[in-house]
């Protein structure tokens, strides 16, 4: 390894190193008392072990199944809305489980919308919560823009010539996507389809609140056993077993990718309206599917904030209902007078900032990782599957870690202005020795979650560097160019787009994160999640209307910011 | 290309020269110092007060004292900032999740505790704090308005400061309009009557959910694996905690789901009447409170081992028994008062309901809790 090898790792290893393997190991080692697990402890971990796999290959599959022409739809075509509904399919990414659930309560509940309508049609109503079906769905619903964006950046960017050249030697449309444009398309399939099972695989939220007690996964299991019985051998064993299983699936990612490069070319955007009569048709059908599954479950938060429903009374028969606004005007007031009251304004603003230190962080940190990884050596093939494995690793985990890790109080510089001269302020420093501590600081939200957007990052890049032609960058060297400007001219055109859906993709993770910023809340910068289990922990009508208000502020904050994220013209890229 | 780098650039050194970007949209006056004012710098803490402070101010320093407490904490601004003036401290809180789940944050971070205090540990897991060892012992002089009944540890290294009692509720209206009454024991439950309308929460996940299997334990002792295998052929609906039971499964709230009992509060009838979206005369729901079906939770606070403010955490300690703090938490945090000269709300008085006879906690709670819950879920999830 040379030493400019060397430097570029130095930076993201360190702060994997410091934010995510000594905290797993510091925790892990206080869980090493393996002969108090009961005997009846393995078997039942094998049982939860193959659940998991289980339920998360279905996920995986169900997720291509759509995410793949909703792909091919949005790189292909130009339809109206089509830039609305591209934010619609990323805006479930970022929604707490608990509004998510709700939203699918809302319309296939009990009392939800579909079940209304087939009673009244005189049909039996479905029962969807605490099936596998809620489990799968919600998992799709949540994991299909992961798909959406990988395999559309690199549609958007392969080299056209390849299946016009299929198509002028006689392949069918068919033919030509099952030989030629798929084929093509492997490596960013694979990096999405193993984004998304490993979210399947560590998912938590889903399977406690859709699935029901019924069903238990891995994490579900640690969150019992550390969070609530305190047993951490048991826990241990458990996250050693979920670290270990993400460790294979990324060795075999790596093996079925590694000769797997598409060359991609940097030009404008192609897509175009729908032409043929079969192309119209199936731009039709995706689009209602997309309406039908994204649309709906999330409509009905927004209706539901706005609508005025009691519980029924004994006393009164009728209810009436009606629409209210009632529900966010009195987000804005703190009647009550209470300490803890969250102003939207201030939440949505705190998760801002850490959304946007996450972005900032995790491109910093990621760039000289994902160069390092698109030309491997020996080390980086060693390496590459290690990165990946905050992706799988267990969030009760690794919160517990950074709690044994970082509480103890760290020195800092601590600096004052002294006078101002000509403008110029006079800094003095000095060595802090207070109680600086890590765990308790702001700082620590957006260090955790670049911590888990990182994989992402370094993936995403890395797909789009690694299609780059060696033979571009010989030729812009061989003319002079240096390697700056081999960068700014051969590089940076063809993963600007990869870089700001890296971007969208580490400030979606960041918004919607909720495990490490309940780790200790510091009640003064709540986030706009937070703030909405705040309001779901009492009882009272104000109080879940309220959560539905904050839940439709949190749903059109993050659309807005994806909307403009994805309308980002990066400099000297041109349109796309 | 030089926009970019240029706001990497700044955000870059923003980062570096502040050793906390405080996101500074918090409720604090620390709001306003945004633009390069690095007095704060490193501190972590954004107290809005030591903006003017030098490192090594003398007299009249502000110090702060942290109380770290589960999710559900809640407290008058006002009720504070008297505590606050009074001994020129600043109150800072950390908020670390559920019950079960904030005080095992507590224990293994020990060693350097997190906080000065501790509030939110329940009967339900007191040994377990008691156990690790967690408390400095503090008998403090307000203790002399608490009855006895409410102080569980004779050493008092973790002090009562509130109780709650864990009831089923039921939609009045449901059982109006279906001419039923309400079960008037844990064995009416099984009653065919009475079939697919409770949800319970899982204890292995929820404090509530616990407190119930705890309750039918004080009452069926060895026998409650058979009686919960009943409430299953029953038709018992277990979910994950509180919040999915009560807003999604339970029909008497909001969320108008299939189940017209729940497991809950004998306060959330007060909190429906107080959190409703139009006035309400009556409460919606009622809390079902004969003898043995409630489990009692009494919460309790302790100074948190090697604190280096012992003098203010005993301060806050008597503050929190005294009278105003034990009257602003019913209707913050929906429980009742330990202080038996504190008055309740009115709403409290018209609304809420306190158990008769609830049960307690079993003494070898301790050593068997793990085995009970494993035994609750092979016989109710499996």
């Amino acid at each position: 390894m040379t030493r400019s090898r060397f430097l570029t790792w130095l930076a993201p290893l360190a702060f994997l190193g410091l934010f995510f393997f000594l905290p797993f190991a510091r925790i892990l080692a206080l869980g090493t008392d393996f002969a108090s697990l009961r005997p009846s402890f393995w078997g039942q971990t094998f049982n939860i072990l193959v659940f998991t796999l289980w339920q998360a290959t279905l996920s995986t599959l169900l997720t291509l199944l759509l995410g793949l022409p909703l792909a091919l739809l949005f790189a292909r075509y130009n339809f109206p809305g089509k830039g609305f509904l591209r934010t619609l399919t990323a805006i479930p990414f970022m929604l707490p489980t608990v509004v998510v659930a709700a939203g699918f309560n809302a319309l296939l509940g009990h009392s939800g919308w579909v079940n209304l309508l087939l009673t009244k049609a005189g049909l039996p109503p479905v029962t969807f919560v605490y099936t596998l079906g809620a489990i799968l769905a919600a998992h799709v619903f949540y994991n299909t823009t992961v798909v959406i964006r990988l395999v559309s950046t690199a549609l958007a960017g392969m080299d056209m010539r390849l299946s016009d050249a299929a198509r002028s030697l006689g392949a069918s449309p068919l033919q030509t996507l099952w030989r030629v444009t798929l084929p093509l398309l492997r490596p960013s399939i694979f990096a999405a389809s193993l984004l998304v099972f490993l979210f399947d695989f560590t998912s938590y939220g889903v399977i406690l609140l859709l699935g029901g007690p019924k069903f238990v996964t891995l994490e579900v299991q640690i969150y019992i056993q550390a969070l609530f019985m305190l047993n951490l051998p048991a826990a241990a064993v458990l996250s050693l077993l979920q670290l270990f299983c993400t460790l294979i699936f990324s060795v075999l990612y790596n093996r079925y990718t590694a000769r797997a490069t598409a060359p991609l070319k940097p030009r404008a955007a192609w897509s175009q309206a729908p032409k043929t009569n079969g192309e119209k048709l199936f731009v039709t059908i995706m689009v209602t599917v997309l309406l039908a599954f994204f649309a709906l479950p999330l409509l009905a938060l927004p209706v539901r904030s706005v609508s005025r429903v009691e519980p029924e009374r004994a006393q009164r028969t009728v209810q009436a209902p009606g629409l209210t606004t009632s529900y966010y005007t009195e987000l804005f007031i703190n009647r009550r007078d209470s300490l803890f009251h969250v102003p939207p304004v201030n939440a949505a603003l705190n998760s801002l900032t850490y959304a946007s230190v996450t972005v900032v962080l995790s491109l910093l940190l990621g760039f000289p990782a994902a160069i390092a990884l698109a030309r491997p050596g020996r080390f980086e093939k060693l390496l590459d599957p290690f990165l990946m494995l905050p992706l799988g690793a267990s969030a009760v985990t690794l919160g517990l870690g950074y709690i044994v890790t970082f509480n103890r109080p760290l020195p800092s510089i601590q600096c004052s202005v002294d006078s101002v001269q000509f403008f110029l302020p006079t800094v003095h420093c000095s060595l802090n020795t207070a109680r600086w501590v890590l765990l308790t600081s702001p700082l620590l939200i957006p260090l955790a979650h670049t911590t888990i957007a990182l994989p992402f990052v370094i993936r995403n890049l890395q797909t789009a560097l690694a299609t780059i032609p060696q033979r571009y960058r010989e030729a812009a060297t061989i003319l002079g160019a240096s390697r700056w400007q081999v960068w700014r001219t051969v590089d940076w055109p063809i993963i600007a787009r990869a870089t700001v859906s890296a971007g969208a993709f580490a400030f979606t993770v960041s918004l919607g994160e909720f495990g490490a910023a309940s780790l200790l809340t510091r009640p003064e910068f709540p986030t706009l999640p937070t703030a909405i289990y705040t309001f779901l922990s009492h009882p009272g009508g104000l109080n879940y209307g309220q959560a539905m208000a904050m839940a439709t502020l949190l749903m059109v904050f993050t659309g807005l910011n994806i909307f403009v994220i994805e309308r980002l013209r990066l400099p000297g890229t041109g349109d796309f | 290309m030089k926009k970019i780098f240029l706001t990497f650039l700044i955000l870059t050194v923003f980062l570096t020269a502040c050793g906390a970007p405080t996101p500074t949209a918090g409720p604090t006056p620390a709001a306003s110092d945004i633009p390069a004012e690095p007095t704060t710098a490193g501190s972590g803490e954004a107290l809005p007060t030591d903006t003017a402070v030098p490192p090594a101010a003398a007299s009249g320093e502000v110090r702060t004292l942290t109380i770290m407490s589960h999710d559900s904490f809640g407290v008058s601004e006002g009720v504070i900032q008297e505590f606050e003036l009074a001994n020129n401290v600043k109150i800072s809180f950390l908020k670390a999740g559920d019950a079960g789940a904030a005080l095992n944050k507590a224990i293994i971070a020990k060693d350097a505790p997190l906080a000065d205090l501790f509030y939110g540990v329940d009967n339900s897991f007191l040994s377990r704090a008691l156990d690790a060892d967690i408390f400095e012992p503090y008998t403090s002089p307000a203790l002399a308005d608490v009855p006895t009944e409410f102080q569980l540890d004779a050493k008092s290294r973790a002090l009562p400061v509130d109780y709650g009692d864990v009831c089923i509720n039921y939609s009045k209206a449901f059982f109006d309009k279906n001419g039923l009454q309400p079960p008037a024991s844990l064995d009416d439950l099984k009653k065919p009557e009475y079939k697919d309308l409770l949800v319970v929460e899982n204890p292995a996940t929820s404090s509530p959910g616990l407190a119930f299997l705890l309750a039918t334990i004080a009452q069926y002792g060895d026998g409650y694996v058979d009686y919960w295998k009943a409430l299953k052929a029953n038709g018992v609906v277990v979910v994950d905690g509180w919040d999915t039971a009560y807003y999604t499964n339970f029909s008497g709230s909001s969320g108008n789901g299939p189940q017209p009992m729940v497991v809950s509060y004998a306060s959330s009838p007060a909190a429906e009447v107080i959190f409703a979206t139009t006035p309400l005369d009556s409460a919606p729901t009622a809390s079902i409170v004969a003898p043995g079906t409630c489990f009692r939770q009494i919460e309790f606070v302790g100074i948190l081992k090697g604190t280096p403010n012992r003098d203010l955490a005993e301060k806050f300690i008597d503050f929190m028994l005294s009278v105003p703090f034990q009257e602003d938490m019913p209707l913050k945090m929906f429980v009742y008062p330990v202080n038996s000269n504190a008055t309740l709300p009115e709403a409290f008085v018209q609304y809420a309901e306190v158990a008769q006879s609830p049960a307690g906690v079993p003494t070898n709670l301790e050593s068997m809790r793990d085995t009970w819950i494993n035994a609750w879920t092979e016989a109710v999830l499996q």
